[in-house]
């Protein structure tokens, strides 16, 4: 039989590749670029990623908190919107947080986490994150790594110039992505020019519980996009970016878009302290709520009225304006202090301001017009370079404290790496696809740790397995630690990280909460121990102090309960351990499930309906009786004459 | 043939891989427990002398055990886990200290321990006292014993 010489090179050529293959399996693994990007990204079971990244949730309305390089989602902190999961915005205790002037408001549009800081560097006592829809800042404490304090603003609206922070976390900013007739009143949208102004807040962050608006600015109704304080030698400002400073009121995408210079505001807040101080600002209304988590870990709202607002012609030094190349949207100091970077979103070159430059035009009076008393900078009085061949659609851009500068290209997406200085671009890598933000642990602060770099884009099409219309959206992380970027891994996230900010995990770690303090327990309906478990009826509204612990109630037979009643379920996790919550439901609550922490109380209200016996159990697998962890409330027509009564196993 | 050939290359080619997979004996248990964490648990506390019953101590300690500890132990009826009111007959003060302190590594280590778990299902729950704490409830429990 005779084969065909081609067939018979191939077959040989086969079994050469197979024992090839086979003998390369018994040596060390093939050191590609793909192998070692998997072993730049393995995090070894059992060990830690070396950063928590914060990736703030968009439209989830919450903050996620990623492993880095892993990837690896660790949690979810409820911060907007209510969350089932857990119970926050659901249970008695954590239902204030939510409130605002508009009423109880359960979701949230949450773009830029901010990490405290002290003298410019992530120092790990907490994350900020901004509600852009009904505008609100939140303090998420990382210890418990759960939010502890939201600020409704007020004479705002679409807050997304925020909450970026000041080098010692003196403020976080907020401000009018929307401008709006200010204060709010019936006004004919056409009167946009003439009525409808903008505000950019200051808002005290450094005192836990007592975060408030130290003052607002009245500026021009332009929309104030992206902001980033100053640092080391810029510190007391704060620079923001806006478009539509041609203050359009309908199809901004070709009315806004039509200057070629819109402007950077730069404010100066140490001049604000001082003309508050000097009684310049003028009272205004203004009604807004604060919501915190009180010692007793019980959320209490309070009514604000009225605001101190400074006029930027009442306070000569507060603002001035930057000309910009077209609609820019990032603004961002590099971390010496000395540069601030625009994102010219329609513009082919990227401007970089110089803040020395700043400060002698200003000394100089090198201005070229007024607008509402801010006087406009001439832009070559104040300009640096403008980096040229940065890509298509410049945006954001954070830095490596080496003397680099990354800066995302949605219209060509890409991240484009350039020199500080020289500003020659050095290096250009895609990504997958379209990029938004980006994020280097540290990028916006005096110190960033340049190892790597978080590219978060906004569409992903065929990057992983399709699920239907709606996708996650990537982030891909890249090596930065050498001359060439390289991409290591894509991971999918919730909801769409708008901005995202990450810190060594070591500043974070030994902050943990492991448990409450079942003593110091200050939740008006806690019980301390199974021995004060009860019910009691107070008119329609009856309530149960009940205990939980591996792997039961107390009490576990509830009657008395009457259709109409109220019942309160205050359930108190006497666990003293770390990683040991339990959780509570019952049939029929449409409400959620309240998941408690050792030592922690939380309370959940459930409506009587209908007569019949229901059944409660713990939703957290805690043990192994979990399955056990089990009760029954009976409920009776109105006017019964079965008695309140309660026990578990006979006590 | 060429199918012969590919499998038996392929087999060749694996059995280089396979390493000695020798077992190495091992001459001492490194888990094995001494006579004195036979008799006094494995924890922090090591034999200690106990003197009179101090009434303040046990009055700390019933309060303490009160918040931590009545919510799975009773004293004269099993409840989630056995009853106490005889603990301090049937242990040593610092067993019952070290269950308190350690009851993790006791649960996995400890021949007595391991029986309780295998009995009652319920791992002891580690509630994080301290150790003067621990002393204290120890004390309370010397207050319950039946009278010798």
């Amino acid at each position: 039989m005779k084969r065909p010489l081609l067939k018979n090179l191939l077959a040989v050529a086969s079994v050469i590749a197979v024992i090839a293959v086979v003998a390369n399996g018994c040596s060390t693994p093939d050191a590609s670029g793909t192998a070692d990007a998997a072993q730049a990204v393995y995090v070894a079971p059992g060990t830690y990623d070396e950063f928590y990244a914060f990736m703030s949730g968009g439209y989830s309305g919450q903050l996620t908190v990623m492993g880095l390089p892993s990837g690896r989602l660790l949690k979810t902190v409820a911060v907007f919107s209510q969350f089932p999961e857990n119970g926050y915005g659901y249970s008695e205790e954590t239902k204030p947080m939510l409130q605002t002037t508009y009423g109880f408001i359960p979701w949230d549009d949450a773009h830029h986490p901010q990490l405290s800081q002290t003298a410019g560097v992530p120092d790990g006592r907490w994350v900020f994150i901004n509600g852009n829809n009904t505008p609100r800042v939140a303090r998420v404490d990382l210890g418990s790594f759960e939010t502890e304090e939201i600020l409704e603003i007020p004479n705002s609206a679409g807050n997304h110039a925020s909450p970026f922070i000041t080098e010692n976390s003196e403020y976080i900013v907020a401000s009018t992505r929307f401008s709006v007739p200010i204060p709010q009143a019936d006004i004919s949208i056409s009167e946009y020019k003439a009525q409808f102004k903008g505000t950019i807040s200051f808002v005290r962050a450094d005192r836990p519980g007592e975060m408030d608006v130290a003052f607002q600015i009245m500026m021009p109704g332009f929309d104030y996009d992206v902001s980033h304080a100053g640092k080391g030698p810029s510190h007391g400002w704060v620079f923001f970016s806006t478009y539509n400073t041609e203050q359009a009121n309908t199809l901004l995408e070709v009315n806004a878009s039509q200057a070629d210079k819109d402007f950077v505001a730069a404010v100066n807040w140490q001049r604000g302290e001082a003309c508050v101080a000097e009684g310049k600002a003028r009272d205004f209304p203004g009604r807004y709520y604060h919501n915190h988590m009180n010692e007793a870990r019980v959320g209490v709202s309070t009514v604000k009225e009225g605001v101190k607002v400074l006029f930027p012609e009442d306070c000569e030094g507060l603002v001035y304006f930057l000309p910009t190349p077209k609609s820019p949207h990032g603004v961002d100091v590099d971390p010496s202090g000395e540069y601030i970077v625009a994102g010219g979103k329609l513009a082919t070159a990227l401007p970089v301001h110089s803040f020395t430059k700043m400060k002698q035009a200003i000394a100089d009076q090198a201005f070229e017009s007024t607008v509402d008393g801010i006087p406009v900078i001439r832009y070559d009085a104040v300009i640096a370079a403008e980096v040229e061949n940065i890509g298509l659609g410049p945006l954001h851009t954070e830095f490596d404290g080496k003397g680099n500068a990354y800066t995302t290209n949605f219209l060509s997406s890409e991240v484009t790496k350039w020199k500080l200085g020289t500003w020659e671009v050095v290096d250009r890598i895609p990504v997958y696809y379209s990029v938004g933000h980006l994020m280097i642990p540290g990028g916006d602060s005096r110190q960033p740790w340049g190892k790597y770099l978080v590219a978060m884009n906004k569409i992903t099409k065929d990057r992983y397995l399709p699920t239907g219309p709606e996708l996650a959206h990537s982030a891909q992380l890249i090596d930065i630690s050498g001359d060439k970027m390289k991409l290591l891994l894509d991971f999918p996230t919730m909801g769409e990280p708008h901005y995202a900010q990450a810190i060594a995990a070591d500043l974070v770690m030994g902050r943990e909460v492991k448990f409450f303090q079942l003593q110091e327990n200050g939740n008006p309906y806690a019980i301390r121990s199974e021995a004060e478990a009860r019910v009691e009826r107070e008119g329609g509204v009856v309530h149960v102090y009940m205990s939980s612990i591996r792997s039961h109630f107390k009490p576990d037979n509830i009657e008395g309960i009457q259709v109409g009643d109220e019942v309160h379920f205050h359930v108190t996790n006497l666990e003293q351990d770390w990683d040991v919550p339990h959780g509570f439901a019952i049939t029929g609550a449409n409400t959620s499930e309240l998941l408690v922490m050792p030592g922690d109380t939380r309370t959940i209200v459930w409506k009587a309906d209908r007569p019949g016996v229901y059944p409660f159990y713990c939703t957290d697998f805690c043990s192994a009786l979990h399955q056990e962890m089990q009760g029954y409330l009976r409920v009776s027509p109105k006017g019964s004459n079965v008695p309140i009564s309660f026990s578990t196993g006979g006590n | 043939m060429k199918n012969i050939l590919f499998a038996s290359l392929l087999a060749l080619a694996l059995a280089a891989c396979g390493g000695s997979q020798e077992q190495t004996a091992t001459s001492a248990d490194p888990d094995a427990l001494t006579p004195g964490q036979i008799a006094d648990g494995i924890g922090p506390v090591r034999s200690i002398t106990l003197g009179p019953v101090d009434a303040a101590l046990a009055a700390a300690g019933e309060e303490l055990f009160t918040v931590k500890c009545s919510a799975c132990h009773k004293m004269t009826e099993r409840y989630v886990g056995p009853a106490l009111g005889d603990v301090t007959v049937r242990r040593t003060p610092a067993f019952v200290m070290n269950m308190i302190l350690n009851p993790e590594e006791m649960i996995k280590r400890h021949p007595e321990a391991k029986k309780l778990l295998a009995e009652f299902m319920t791992p002891m729950a580690n509630q994080n006292l301290t150790e003067e704490e621990a002393r204290a409830v120890l004390e309370y429990l010397r207050t319950q014993a039946p009278a010798q």
